[in-house]
């Protein structure tokens, strides 16, 4: 399936938040193999050279490395991928909360919708 | 990044009507080109150039370094915005007739292109749809090694479905040492696959950038750009 892409955005971007998204949920292991340039680019419908792009981007913030010999791995650094997760956790708590003033909402107001919710579910 | 194609100072009219007016543009390998811009703004024309389908009134073009001609012919795989193969032969005569023309056309490839669609090789090409019959055309092109692929409207006419795998098989098959450009209007569909765009109006080249530029600049998509520059 291709990836579902904003039109308004530079894609590469868009392909570094993706790959980012599945290397921090775990989808691809710290120390694990990354499907090659071309693979990821067929899977995602786009061109090879914007992949290659997102890539570099990545290899720039560590999180992916390359091999000589094996290709690209995901770091083994946990701590760095740990760290980045925190930080787009923080990015989307940081939206929520934007989205809750504009209905209106404080902070703790906020907090205490996601309460609610998170208490509901562990019911 | 190096050079593939040099047009300089091309132009060329039908009569009183300048189709392409004084276009100079250097084009890298390696890319994926949009060569976009509304109906009758030239592009066909530039393509028929750059194949050395027509003469240039004025200009030049080389490709490779080397002036269009005999010599680059065999280096460029075209697929016309028209079909141009007869209907009465099979795929299989026709894969026959382009091992003879191309020597850089494998038949191989081809033949597990088809396969890999479900395209009885052996079937007279006009028994199939319109829409297998792109594919099949586009197939024959991309079954070449060529420097230069030239595409001119190559999912004009067909599903979305045929479309992405039109597209898929453009990404899939090309060459990194080539340089593949696609005519079209259809942008919305094309744009996650091009690295850099061409825009044209009456014949003069309007702007030439890339893909990630536009979006990163003007905060919209090519498609949405386009409708901007090109308002009616």
């Amino acid at each position: 399936m291709a990836w579902d892409l904003d039109s308004d955005r530079p894609i590469y971007l868009q392909l570094v938040e993706r790959i980012q998204m599945q290397i921090v949920s775990g989808a691809y292991e710290p120390g694990g193999k990354l499907p090659s340039v071309r693979e990821y680019a067929a899977e995602a419908a786009v061109n090879p050279n914007t992949m290659q792009k997102a890539f570099s981007e990545l290899e720039r913030s560590g999180l992916i490395i390359t091999q000589r010999t094996n290709g690209r791995v995901v770091t083994d650094d946990v701590e760095l991928i740990r760290k980045i997760r925190d930080e787009l956790a923080q990015e989307q708590a940081e939206v929520f909360l934007r989205k809750m003033a504009e209905l209106g909402l404080s902070r703790e107001e906020a907090i205490g919708v996601l309460r609610q919710i998170g208490g509901a579910d562990n019911e | 990044m190096s050079e593939l194609i040099e047009i300089a100072g091309l132009s060329k009219s039908y009569g009183r009507v300048a189709a392409v007016n004084n276009i100079s543009l250097k084009l890298p390998k390696g890319k994926i080109i949009g060569l976009l811009g509304p109906n009758g703004s030239g592009k066909t024309t530039l393509i028929k150039m750059l194949n050395g389908l027509l003469t240039p009134d004025a200009g030049s073009i080389t490709i490779g370094g080397v002036p269009v001609g005999p010599g680059t012919m065999a280096r460029v795989a075209y697929l016309p915005d028209r079909t141009y193969l007869a209907e009465s032969k099979t795929i299989l005569q026709v894969l026959d007739f382009f091992c003879d023309f191309y020597a850089d056309f494998s038949k191989d490839k081809a033949l597990s292109l088809l396969a890999s669609l479900g395209i009885d090789p052996s079937v007279k090409l006009k028994t199939l749809s319109k829409g297998n019959k792109e594919k099949v055309q586009l197939i024959l092109v991309m079954s070449r090694n060529a420097d230069l692929y030239v595409l001119d409207e190559p999912i004009a006419g067909v599903d979305p479905a045929a479309r992405d795998y039109i597209l898929r098989t453009i990404i899939d098959n090309y060459n990194p040492e080539a340089c593949v450009i696609i005519s079209t209007h259809l942008i919305s569909d094309v744009e996650k696959v091009l690295d850099e765009v061409v825009f044209m109006r009456y014949g003069h080249l309007v702007l030439y950038t890339s893909v990630d530029n536009i979006r990163e600049q003007h905060g919209k998509s090519v498609d949405a750009y386009f409708r901007e520059v090109f308002a009616c």
